[in-house]
């Protein structure tokens, strides 16, 4: 080894605190990179992969009841390149040992087995032998939260038959990657199961021999959707056609969509700030170590070392902490991806193993690492190279102060001589001192961006649950029923409370911006299910006119006053022209919302009801259950407060861990930017501090001066800090906010002075460990030496 | 006879450095009085830097005992001997050490404001000739004007003694005759005990007593019987 190299060890042995606070910062950039970018891929891949073996279909369409006979229209529209039919319902389940009421989506599996498209895989077990009519297949997730093997059984109640059906085998399907269950927040494999039963079962349970309610269609590639959507529309019309939608609203896909956004986001936002900081603490550390070798740069130039062999030395220096940021980042990016492969398991149904994040992920961020600190480098690499050794030589000149305007301010003060020095430090190195503050400032952001979702998810639990949604459960209804049946729901066990809710499909248009929502109806006075304003007012609905959600009013790009065509695809199908009378700000789903009366008489029908929302009596929850079970029209029984639990659980964990992770990171990115700061600050000052000392300040004395500036740098951060993170915290609720849901903006003081805790403390604690140097400074040794 | 203002009793003082242990002071037993400038002569490592440190209170004997006045030193905690430096003692050494984000005026205050009974910075430059300069910061001085802010810095406080380390060694000859008339008045003109560390056997010759070092230990102390004056002393 060449004595150079020696010294680049040696150098690399004296400096490794501060190369550990830098490199950690390093560390986190590559391991959010590694992580998200890794699991971006492995996520698109695997669904790619999956999608294209198993078929998903590129177009999808419901109706009432449509003959078989118009498959072969349907396998006839252009761009179409296969199509299948098949028969979809609800049925409630009895599942042994679970007293709630499960619901099960029932779908038919072609005679001619394999399926044309969506093709289950199978997991366990065989596919159900068309002439067993009790024989089904179920979705992996849900035999496995239930406990189910080959052979077990369970009843369902198919249009008011009871069945006793046989599971045969478990599959997963591409079209229940996600599975989540009608009024469901939140996946529940436990209460919610996907049905595969043979087309003679199915038909005869739904009444569709020779008919179908549901339809698949693949695409040749590049065939843009709309057409074929509005052709299937065309042709399903007559047959009570609920409206053609592509992969982009197939419910299962949009959460998967929504989910590659969001780790797209957090690869394009979070990465580059901390590769930034790793590059301003590398180009901050390299730029004193210079000054400080100044006259061994010379030395080594005198002796024969050329400009290039100085600057790749000091290069190499930083390519150190590089190796071992970038070694640490793929480590915990490594452990990070895992723990993130869990948390997806848990919500998508994937048939193999695919979390794995591929080597090029690995290279790729490792030179991102290592440009960055190179570039971080580059500059004091650059003089170290350019210092002429004769004047490397000498020292260098003390630093320049001057009057300055701000200066003579200052003066006026009166302030200490310690605390006048803070200040002129501070303007004498303007940009570091903004850099290192900026640092700071993005560490607290980070800790606002964090725990401001904790703050949103409170105010979306309660708007969703306490103020809009107060009922205790809701009633399905398999078909609309008359509004009779409110007092048959009254007359339930444990029944309380009862009051009804209409839901009609619809096509919402306004120029050529479309969207299929539910339009949602009750009667004035409703108290448990309400829709507020944003003083939280309660909202009635003035007859003709319609209250959108803001997301879909922004859709449609319409305001209050303007005049949208809705085009019901139920009853009569008509399309009317209504006024925006409100938009109101929802968290859950695309609303949109009618006068109860109004909408009926549009349909020119007596009321009838949808949904039947309930109070209940808790002890009587058993009972109620049993009837539900027993009640051939209700479809399903939502419990709000099973939902409110699961959502706030399943948030809950997640937000523990995303907290924990984010506050890590600002402490990180403080420990690095302060432990730094000072400790180069110290370097810079050791002699004055030392003066000091001698001319009798005591130690508390003296390292105000160096833990005055950090802290006043650290304070100074603060509403910069809030700002971003108030920016981060808008982009963040922009981000997230897709059909499915919205996340308010809700920024309290709490959020701000956590946020200022964290990175205050994180920050006295770093610069607490720099002064326990200063108490150990020699001072003889630094007055005797030149500068 | 002047009051005897320091006082050592076979002082040694190791560096232990783990292979080798160097003895800088191997038993001095001294005498300083009040009022008296004396100049502290030797070749480099004889031990003259060593004995101003432990007299100033930056550093601790290995052994022996030192005094002030009728305060003892020896094991004064860490606390006591900064309360020491605060407010009896004054250094200048040759390296100015002046804080370079302060002016000149500013950095004598850095005294002023923390010395039980100081005189005003603006005094203390004008005793050292600097009343002109005082809103200048380090950087727009030279070396003469920034030694003289040191000597002013170390007297604002009057303090009994003002301990110099080569003060001039940094110095051109007569910026350093400068340096050193600074010092000979203030000795003078307020009576401060001054001990000044030189490598220049000129400066002797305007010392009150000159002490002699020698591997550690006192070889001669001699008594000046007629001394000059700063501006007529040569190198």
């Amino acid at each position: 080894m060449q004595a150079i190299d020696k010294k680049l060890l040696k150098d690399f042995q004296r400096l490794w605190m501060q190369a550990i606070a830098i490199a950690l910062v390093l560390a986190c950039g590559v391991a959010i990179l590694l992580t998200s970018v890794g699991m971006y891929k492995a996520m698109s891949e695997t669904r790619t992969a999956y999608y294209e073996r198993n078929r998903f279909a590129d177009v999808f369409a419901e109706a009432k009841r449509a003959p078989d006979s118009l498959m072969a229209e349907i396998a006839l529209i252009d761009g179409v390149i296969s199509a299948e039919a098949q028969i979809s319902g609800y049925a409630t389940l009895d599942l042994p040992g679970l007293t709630r009421t499960a619901v099960g989506r029932i779908l038919s599996l072609p005679e001619t087995m394999p399926p044309a498209l969506n093709v289950p895989l199978l997991v366990s077990g065989r596919f159900p032998d068309p002439v067993h009519t009790d024989e089904v297949v179920v979705n992996a997730p849900f035999a496995e939260s239930n406990g189910f093997k080959q052979g077990d059984r369970f009843s369902a109640n198919l249009r008011g038959q009871r069945r006793e059906l046989i599971i045969v085998g478990t599959v997963l399907s591409p079209e229940f990657v996600y599975t989540i269950g009608p009024g469901a927040l939140l996946p529940d494999n436990e209460a919610f199961g996907i049905i595969w039963m043979s087309e003679r079962a199915a038909a005869a349970a739904f009444d569709m021999t020779g008919a179908f309610n549901y339809v698949s269609m693949a695409l040749a590639s590049g065939v843009q959707s709309q057409p074929v959507i509005d052709e299937v529309d065309r042709l399903l019309e007559p047959y009570g056609g609920l409206g053609a939608y592509d992969r982009s609203d197939h419910i299962s896909n949009a959460f998967l969509d929504s989910e590659l956004t969001e780790l797209r986001g957090m690869a394009m936002i979070l990465p580059p700030i901390f590769f930034g900081i790793a590059g301003f603490l590398v180009s901050m550390v390299m730029g004193r170590i210079i000054t400080l070798e100044r006259s061994q740069i010379g030395l080594l130039k005198a002796i024969g070392y050329s400009d290039i062999e100085i600057c790749i030395h000091y290069l190499m220096l930083a390519g150190l902490i590089a190796v071992f940021g970038v070694l640490l980042g793929w480590t915990a990016g490594t452990i990070l991806a895992r723990a993130m492969a869990g948390l997806y398991a848990q919500f998508f149904n994937f048939p193999y193993v695919i979390f794995r994040v591929s080597y090029w992920v690995y290279a790729a961020t490792g030179l991102v690492g290592i440009a960055t600190t190179s570039i971080g480098a580059m500059q004091a690499a650059l003089k170290a190279a350019r210092l002429a050794p004769a004047v490397a030589m000498q020292p260098p000149a003390p630093p320049r102060f001057k009057h300055s305007r701000v200066d003579k301010a200052i003066m006026h003060l009166r302030l200490s001589q310690s605390t006048v020095m803070i200040l002129r430090s501070l303007l004498r190195w303007p940009v570091r001192s903004f850099l290192t503050s900026l640092g700071l400032a993005l560490a607290v952001a980070s800790v606002c961006a964090a725990t401001f979702i904790n703050d949103a998810l409170d105010e979306i639990i309660d708007h969703a649950f306490h103020q809009t949604n107060r009922q205790d459960a809701m009633l399905l209804f398999a078909d609309e029923v008359p509004e009779a049946a409110l007092e048959d729901a009254r007359n339930l066990p444990g029944v309380l409370l009862a009051e009804s809710q209409q839901y009609q499909p619809a096509v919402l248009r306004r120029g050529h911006l479309t969207k299929r929502v539910a339009v949602e109806a009750r009667r004035p006075g409703s108290d448990l299910s309400r829709v507020l304003d944003k003083d939280g007012e309660v909202l009635d609905f003035s007859p003709g006119g319609i209250v959108l959600s803001l997301r879909l009013a922004d859709h449609l790009e319409v305001g209050l006053g303007d005049t949208i065509e809705v085009e019901f695809l139920t009853g009569r199908r008509e399309t009317v022209e209504v006024v925006v009378s409100q938009v109101v700000e929802l968290y859950f789903g695309l609303g949109a919302y009618m006068d109860f009366e109004y909408l009926n008489a549009l349909f020119r029908q007596a009321p009838r009801v949808s949904t039947v929302n309930i109070t209940l009596d808790e002890t009587q929850l058993d009972a109620l259950h049993r009837a539900v079970k027993d009640t051939p029209e209700i479809s399903g029984i939502i419990e709000m407060n099973v939902n409110r639990r699961a959502f706030q659980e399943t948030i809950e964990r997640n937000m523990l861990v995303m907290n924990a992770i984010y506050i890590g990171i600002a402490i990180l990115i403080t420990i690095g930017v302060t432990y730094n700061a000072a400790r180069i600050q110290l370097s810079e000052r050791a002699r004055e501090m030392a003066s000091l000392r001698i001319l009798g300040f005591g130690r508390g004395e003296v390292s105000y001066i160096l833990i005055g500036e950090m802290m006043l740098i650290a304070v100074i951060a603060q509403p910069f800090g809030w700002l971003i993170g108030a920016g981060i915290a808008r982009l963040m609720t922009n981000a997230f906010t897709s059909d499915l849901f919205a996340i308010p903006l809700v920024l309290k003081p709490s959020t701000f002075s956590t946020a200022s805790l964290v990175v205050l403390g994180a920050a006295l604690a770093s610069v607490l460990i720099v002064r326990r140097r200063l108490d150990r400074l020699d001072l003889v040794a630094v007055m005797k030496t030149r500068e | 006879m002047a009051e005897i203002i320091f006082r050592t009793q076979g002082v040694t003082k190791v560096y232990d450095t783990g292979q080798v242990k160097v003895h800088a002071l191997a038993g001095v037993d001294l005498k300083l009085f009040e009022a008296e400038l004396t100049v502290l002569l030797g070749p480099s490592g004889s031990g003259k830097s060593t004995l101003l440190n432990i007299l100033g209170g930056l550093d601790h004997v290995t052994d022996g005992r030192v005094w002030f006045k009728d305060t003892e030193l020896t094991n004064m905690s860490d606390r006591g001997l900064t309360r020491y430096r605060r407010d009896h003692v004054g250094f200048v050494f040759q390296f100015y050490n002046l804080v370079p984000s302060l002016t000149a005026r500013e950095n004598v205050q850095l005294v002023t404001d923390v010395a039980p009974d100081p005189m005003p910075a603006e005094e203390a430059l004008e005793l050292v000739g600097l009343g002109s300069r005082m809103n200048h910061f380090p950087s727009e001085m030279s070396g003469g004007e920034q030694q003289r802010v040191a000597i002013a810095r170390a007297i604002a406080k009057r303090p009994q003694i003002l301990l110099c380390d080569e003060p001039t060694g940094a110095l051109d000859s007569t910026t350093g005759v400068q340096v050193l008339e600074v010092l000979n008045d203030i000795n003078e003109r307020i009576g401060t005990t001054t001990v000044v560390i030189t490598h220049n056997a000129e400066i002797q010759r305007m010392a009150h007593r000159v002490i002699f070092f020698q591997d550690g230990k006192i070889s001669e102390v001699r008594v000046n019987e007629h001394r000059i004056a700063p501006s007529e002393i040569v190198w």
